[in-house]
């Protein structure tokens, strides 16, 4: 079922969004197939070096349970899920920011889907968690926010409901009282300052059965 | 319940998807003024996507859960594979030979009176019969060993019989003790080939998952078929797909929109000595057939539940959800508000756009007081 290497990387999609990280090849691929049990599919080794690589936000027990969520999910044991495969679970599909985090998620090998999640983790940072929400919103890695990301997401927020106007009108009203112009562009910081306060919580409880 | 939902949603009828699910990504409902803050942290909505793909109720319904392996140790390996040895060696033949006779025996006798007896009813009577005794080698063919509780199925008109569905094997066991008439996909292999010829001796309806204006014709089939005294029981499996027998899907209101009893069958499979839900994605039902056969047992409950009727001022969608409270209650089983058909479709955009409508009417309500 699962009999992919962990490290390979998905070469098209890096090709596309060259704002993803790249990640060294490495060496040795996982143990060939097997049915049923997937934890034997992931050597200590690997463990290790995937919870190393999400800088320990995710205990091995969590690493184990997402690999064999990742291979439930990767339907064609192909090392990456495909957007049809995200888009088969349904409660993801009804997301309003879903084809946002698609752009995210696609075609990472299992290393860079458990970092991804690691956000999610209870022992990440608000820091780490506003950081990732900034990314959301500057898919395209700027390293800045503009007005058009906010209205974007807005869009994804509010699809027919509101015009293009109302939402354009929304934010300046809103940045205004904020004290930033509607032409300006948000740093990380400014997203810390703006956002960070004590009720933040964005965590994500990872099954271990 | 189904009267705040969308009314005109004909792809997929359920009850208001939105009692079910997390609703943390609404905004607070106090009447404070809207805030960069408020339009900015969109931490709710990423975090349901992530807990989304970390686990989600649907895909739960279709996992096989494979077994704790116990041959670990020194004692029990050598019995586990003197176990394999007697399975695969000897069990799996001596099934597959009955299997083979049981055919053979069923073909003679099957195809001489379909052909050539002329009294429709007597025929009809040792068709029956037969699909009866075919079904019973099947069950023996895997050591199946069924407890049935409750009083047996009757030949009425104007009744329905509706199950929860794990495999196909579902309709080959209730079918060794009642011929019912079934309605099915039709399926491509030998599958195809018994359905078209033994089961349609029985009566059976075919539908086509993926051709919508088909719903129409089917329904209509079903209720003719209903009302005539002579035809066998109907058996129907309103989630529409195999699900893993720990949880239930949403049922399809067409059975429930026939006018009759409704007559719920409840069934619940230990898992003991093998798993009996068939992953249609993962293998093919010889494949599955293959492994119920060299496995120790199947052992199933079966129980045959009190008939139910439209109550006043219940819709369909509401009896459904009513017979598969019973049926669940009955089998130990959990429900999930999705539709069974979502493994082959994606889910309706009337969903997001709910959930749009609903944060964009907060937005400007909200600003509108700011």
């Amino acid at each position: 079922m699962c009999n992919f290497p962990l490290h390979t990387r998905h070469e098209h999609s890096s090709a596309t969004n060259p704002a993803k990280s790249k990640v060294p090849r490495l060496a040795a691929p996982v143990g060939g197939a097997a049915m049923g049990n997937a934890s034997s599919m992931l050597t200590q080794y690997d463990i290790e070096e995937v919870q190393e690589h999400c800088n320990y936000l995710f205990s091995q027990q969590e690493i184990v349970s997402l690999y064999k969520r990742f291979c439930q999910l990767d339907r064609s044991a192909k090392g990456f899920i495909s957007e049809d495969e995200f888009l088969s679970i349904p409660e993801f599909s009804l997301n309003p920011l879903s084809k946002r985090l698609l752009r995210m998620v696609d075609g990472l090998n299992f290393k860079d889907f458990v970092s991804f999640l690691s956000t999610f983790s209870v022992k990440a940072s608000i820091c780490q968690k506003i950081e990732w929400i900034f990314k959301v919103y500057d898919i395209d890695g700027k390293g800045k926010v503009t007005f058009r990301d906010l209205v974007e997401v807005l869009r994804d927020q509010t699809g027919s409901f509101m015009t293009d106007e109302q939402r354009e009108q929304v934010l300046t009203n809103v940045l205004g009282e904020a004290g930033y112009t509607w032409d300006c562009t948000l740093s990380l910081d400014d997203f810390i300052q703006i956002i960070d306060h004590p009720g933040l919580k964005m965590e994500v409880e990872v099954p271990i059965d | 319940m189904a009267s705040s939902s969308v009314a005109a949603d004909m792809e997929l009828d359920r009850p208001n998807l939105e009692d079910y699910l997390p609703s943390d990504s609404l905004p607070q409902e106090s009447p404070r003024n809207l805030h960069l803050r408020d339009l900015l942290d969109i931490s709710p909505v990423l975090t349901e996507a992530a807990g989304a793909i970390v686990d989600d109720s649907f895909t739960r319904c279709f996992k096989s859960n494979s077994p704790e392996p116990w041959n670990w140790n020194i004692y029990l390996f050598p019995l586990w594979c003197l176990g394999v040895v007697i399975r695969y060696g000897i069990l799996f033949p001596l099934r597959s030979l009955t299997l083979l006779v049981g055919w053979i025996v069923f073909f003679a006798a099957f195809f001489p009176v379909h052909f050539l007896l002329k009294g429709e009813k007597l025929r009809s009577k040792i068709e029956r019969k037969l699909v009866e005794m075919m079904c019973s080698v099947f069950v023996a063919s895997w050591t199946g060993v069924i407890k049935y509780h409750g009083p047996r199925p009757s030949t009425r008109p104007r009744q329905v019989f509706v199950a929860n569905h794990t495999s196909m094997i579902d309709f080959i066991i209730l079918e060794q003790m009642t011929a019912f008439a079934v309605i099915m996909q039709k399926h491509p292999g030998w599958v195809g080939f018994i359905q078209k010829t033994i089961l349609e001796s029985v009566g059976c309806i075919w539908f086509n998952r993926n051709d919508l204006k088909d719903r129409e014709v089917v329904a209509k089939k079903l209720r003719d078929h209903v009302q005539h005294p002579e035809n066998n029981p109907l058996l129907i499996f309103p989630e529409g797909t195999c699900v893993n027998n720990q949880y239930t899907v949403m049922f399809k209101k067409g059975a429930f929109e026939l006018g009759c009893a409704v007559c719920p069958i409840a069934i619940k499979y230990n898992k003991i000595f093998v798993d009996a839900f068939w992953n249609s994605k993962k293998q093919s039902f010889t494949m599955h057939l293959v492994r119920l056969m060299t496995s120790w047992a199947v052992v199933c409950d079966v129980w045959y539940l009190e008939p139910q009727y439209l109550k006043d001022g219940e819709t369909a969608i509401q009896f459904a959800e009513r017979v598969r409270d019973m049926i669940v209650a009955r089998a130990g089983l959990k429900k999930v508000p999705w539709d069974g058909y979502l493994k082959y479709n994606r889910p309706s955009p009337k969903h997001t756009e709910e959930k749009q409508r609903i944060f964009a009417e907060s937005v400007l309500r909200r600003l509108e007081e700011s």
